[in-house]
């Protein structure tokens, strides 16, 4: 009860900044239109719709680590959480209450940037049920991202993490190219890092490719438990007070 | 007695921030802590409201350890930060609403304390507007009323007026004024005439130490002088003298 009544809240914050819409919806449909109308130009694989809208799902993603991390990095700086944390509330309260509200905006991610696929010509079938579920997995290594993130920085620090985040995310995750076209240490670091896990998992969840599905997702889950770990360990140690 | 400390210390880094405080506070009293910035006024709240562990000592709150019960400290006891805490795009209604929930309210009692703190504190103008959008000095109040929602036995103000304009600082006191003698108020501030307006009793902190404890008569007897300003220098020069 606790803890939904804080996720409210912090769903409410995080809904009513327009920035969410713009960043986390408008931009990545207007990316995938973009590039998907490159591919006549450009006759790339990676630009056909059916790579393209998995890929710049999880792209859109990206954005909510920002969402999260810039929500609990400013209640961190204005005191808020100091409120919060005096309250009988635990630690697996708050991290829930941070959690929980943005599995509906990775939903409605999915639901807005699938949609806008499909307009442009992505393939439906049952195989897009397989892909939602295995995005919502993936969503959990970005809002968990976030939320060390926020745990271990000020807001104003998040920001600028994030424009970092944001390049790695784009570059090594094989949505716009193939790390394999650079290969060498380009390649050897993109494979050490979740994102372009994520995007082959999400490209053959949407295929029905279940053979291929599995390796990714379980890069995907061991970062996601590990980067948890992390903001769960740091959460605790904020809990315990700091000068 | 409501608030019992003892021998409470805090070190930071093996620095002392907090030495061997003892007082004790009883219930309904309006008790003011003074001290200059680094004192150690607000790493005593801190530790007194579970935010922060002693690195030894004990409080009592109520009857119970903020070392081996804070959870049970915490349901008795709230706070207003020292930065206005509240929820920048909530309405001011949502906010009282929020932290009424997470103090364990149902639905029914969570309406009812919500609209009853909205009369007390005079937001009836603003309750639907967002927090952000509100001055500052309605922001403070907003976040004292957050504080007294859970309806506390206890509350922590660390310096509740400060950044105010003359006006705004006076109508918080007089808010403040109504909650004297409900409940026991701990208040920090380095606005001396706050103290003189509101407080019962004055305990004045200097590198973590309390160099003085009583009302401002008491003060005034041992000091020889009228004015809590000169009372202030006074204490805390003979510490800081050769």
């Amino acid at each position: 009860m606790k803890a939904l009544a804080f996720a409210g809240r912090n769903r409410k914050e995080i809904l009513r900044d327009p920035l969410t819409l713009l960043l986390g919806v408008v931009m990545p449909v207007a990316m995938l239109w973009l590039f998907s109308s490159l591919e006549g130009i450009m006759p790339l694989d990676l630009f056909t719709i059916e790579k393209l809208t998995p890929g710049m799902i999880v792209f859109s993603f990206s954005f909510i680590t920002l969402f999260s991390g810039m929500l609990l990095g400013r209640d961190k700086t204005t005191s808020f959480l100091m409120r919060i944390f005096a309250s009988p509330m635990k630690a697996s309260e708050y991290l829930i209450g941070y959690a929980i509200p943005l599995l509906p905006v990775a939903l409605f991610q999915v639901l807005v940037c699938y949609g806008a696929g499909v307009l442009l010509g992505f393939p439906v079938d049952i195989h897009a049920l397989t892909g939602f579920g295995v995005l919502l997995i993936i969503s959990l290594l970005y809002i968990g991202s976030g939320l060390a993130l926020g745990t271990y920085f000020t807001d104003r620090q998040v920001g600028g993490i994030f424009a970092i985040f944001v390049n790695i995310t784009t570059w090594l995750s094989g949505i716009w190219f193939s790390p394999s076209m650079i290969g060498g240490a380009f390649e050897q670091a993109a494979n050490l890092l979740p994102f372009v896990h994520a995007v082959d998992a999400a490209r053959a969840a949407f295929t029905g490719g279940f053979t291929q599905l599995l390796e990714p997702l379980l890069w995907v889950i061991g970062y996601t438990i590990v980067i948890f770990g992390l903001a769960i360990v740091g959460f605790r140690k904020k809990m315990k007070g700091s000068k | 007695m409501v608030i019992e400390i003892k021998e409470l210390t805090k070190k930071f880094n093996g620095e002392l921030a907090v030495d061997r405080l003892s007082l004790t506070i009883e219930q309904g009293e309006f008790f003011a802590l003074l001290g200059e910035n680094g004192a150690g006024k607000t790493t005593t709240i801190k530790m007194l409201s579970c935010l922060l562990a002693p690195t030894s000592g004990d409080a009592l709150m109520l009857g119970d350890s903020i070392v081996e019960n804070p959870l049970a400290v915490k349901k008795k006891m709230n706070l207003s930060p020292q930065e206005t805490a509240i929820a920048r795009n909530l309405s001011v209604k949502e906010n009282l609403e929020f932290i009424a929930k997470i103090y364990g309210s149902s639905k029914q009692e969570t309406k009812q304390k919500t609209e009853e703190l909205i009369r007390k504190f005079g937001l009836e103008d603003y309750a639907g507007k967002k927090a952000k959008n509100l001055s500052g000095g309605w922001q403070r109040r907003l976040s004292i009323a957050m504080a007294m929602i859970s309806e506390p036995e206890i509350i922590f103000l660390d310096e509740p007026t400060v950044g105010l304009d003359v006006r705004a600082r006076i109508d918080l006191w007089k808010i403040l004024l109504q909650l004297k003698g409900d409940i026991t108020i701990i208040l920090t501030t380095h606005y001396l005439e706050e103290v003189e307006a509101l407080a019962d009793r004055i305990g004045i902190m200097q590198a973590g130490r309390l160099r003085a404890l009583g009302t401002l008569e008491d003060l005034q007897e041992r000091t020889g002088l009228e004015k809590l300003q000169d009372i202030f220098i006074q204490l805390t020069e003979e510490e800081e003298g050769p």
